[in-house]
């Protein structure tokens, strides 16, 4: 597999939540507002990227019986410092995100990575691929968010879009719906219908 | 009667799956027939209620602000709550280990069954928010953190179970291919959120 496939294929063919289905609940959760879904995707970049370097640099010297364990105190030691270093400097969203910054540890993009690819190939290779699926992961994201933010309180970063535009003048409503759990669920259920009706192989 | 009302919160109002999207990938990937997700609910289950009071414990004795103070008063000053992630990963792991070996001799034809999920339940982030959320809402005692992790694990279970069994009769339905199997998943599970909101504010 060449390099610069393990960029380019996690964004669409194999994309981690659409294809892959991992990494979900995190997804889900986090994108009321774009702000903390762009956070937590840089967080789940960092993390993610990181860990396949580490646990590929370390691979060889791990012994089959307990390699979850080395990968969990891996993932845990990154996420704990992605953790302090989101306290310190964006305290106001690190509070939104709460427990799902925790949950990094259990995403299961990152472990999923570090077994299936980190633990058999070298170091270059496992940046590259953990940063594809990073950015895989954070396109869905963002994506999100922009949607349920914008129909969901008319603003997008905060900035109020809606009202600047005029909308409510004439009549329009925010869609409170957009901001509630379930709609994410069903957001997500409709990108995975357009996405696989352009990418046939992918239908079951 | 606090007891009662975190036990019913946690499976109807609080539920990991539809409040919260919390272990969504294994309930993905298991939900396929009832009988296996039953297996799973009730492994899920049962590795809350070990793992959620030891954290408990683990928490309010050597992690939380100031708790190291019955050892000396010197060290009434010392927070290791940045800590608690690797310590609750750590735990978590560990009692899977044991799960994993006990249930492996007594019910080989369970382990069989599970197959590779049962390890996963360490990665299940269900189970690491039971112990992040036991730790965010400060209950008093143990006998709470029991109680919320019953009911949180009870939630799972019905919910995966719930699922399974509209996946079984989806199969006689006329889907959209690009919709078949994981999409159509997200939009009933969306929609089953939505059912679950009508419990919000409920209180005994």
């Amino acid at each position: 597999m060449k390099n610069i496939d393990l960029i380019k294929l996690p964004f669409s063919k194999e994309n981690p939540i659409l294809v892959q289905v991992l990494g979900v609940c995190s997804c889900l959760a986090v994108t009321a507002q774009l702000k903390p879904a762009v956070v937590m995707s840089l967080s789940v970049i960092v993390v993610v990227t990181l860990a396949n370097l580490i646990v590929s640099l370390l691979r060889n010297t791990i012994p089959p019986r307990i390699r979850i364990i080395v990968q969990l105190v891996v993932v845990s030691t990154l996420v704990v410092l992605v953790d302090q270093v989101l306290k310190a400097y964006v305290y106001d969203v690190s509070k939104q995100l709460s427990v799902f910054v925790g949950l990094i540890i259990t995403n299961c993009i990152v472990m999923g990575r570090l077994e299936a690819f980190a633990m058999v190939q070298k170091p270059w290779p496992s940046v590259l691929d953990g940063l594809g699926n990073g950015l895989g992961y954070s396109v869905i994201l963002i994506a999100l968010g922009f949607v349920r933010e914008l129909f969901g309180s008319g603003t997008l970063w905060g900035y109020p879009v809606m009202e600047k535009l005029g909308l409510y003048e004439i009549g329009y409503e925010n869609n409170g719906l957009m901001i509630m759990p379930p709609m994410a669920l069903i957001l997500v259920g409709l990108i995975i219908w357009w996405h696989r009706s352009r990418n046939k192989d992918l239908c079951e | 009667m606090e007891y009662v009302n975190i036990f019913i919160k946690s499976i109807f109002v609080d539920n990991m799956i539809f409040a919260f999207f919390l272990g969504m990938c294994s309930y993905l990937a298991v939900s396929k027939t009832v009988k296996t997700s039953a297996g799973l609910g009730i492994a899920v289950t049962f590795v809350l209620i070990i793992t959620v009071p030891i954290n408990f414990l683990l928490n309010k004795y050597f992690l939380a602000d100031g708790a190291l103070a019955w050892i000396s008063p010197s060290l009434a000053e010392v927070d290791l709550s940045f800590l608690s992630l690797i310590m609750f990963i750590a735990v978590i792991a560990a009692i899977v280990q044991m799960v994993e070996m006990v249930v492996e001799k007594f019910s080989p034809a369970l382990y069989n069954s599970l197959g590779i999920f049962l390890p996963l339940i360490a990665v299940n982030c269900a189970v690491m928010s039971g112990s992040l959320f036991m730790q965010e809402r400060g209950y008093q005692n143990i006998g709470e953190a029991t109680v919320f992790a019953l009911g949180s694990g009870i939630g799972w279970f019905l919910a995966i179970v719930a699922i399974a069994a509209i996946r079984e009769k989806l199969r006689y339905s006329h889907i959209p291919p690009a919709l078949r199997g994981v999409g159509i998943t997200f939009i009933i599970t969306g929609l089953m959120g939505l059912a679950f909101m009508s419990f919000m504010g409920f209180k005994l």
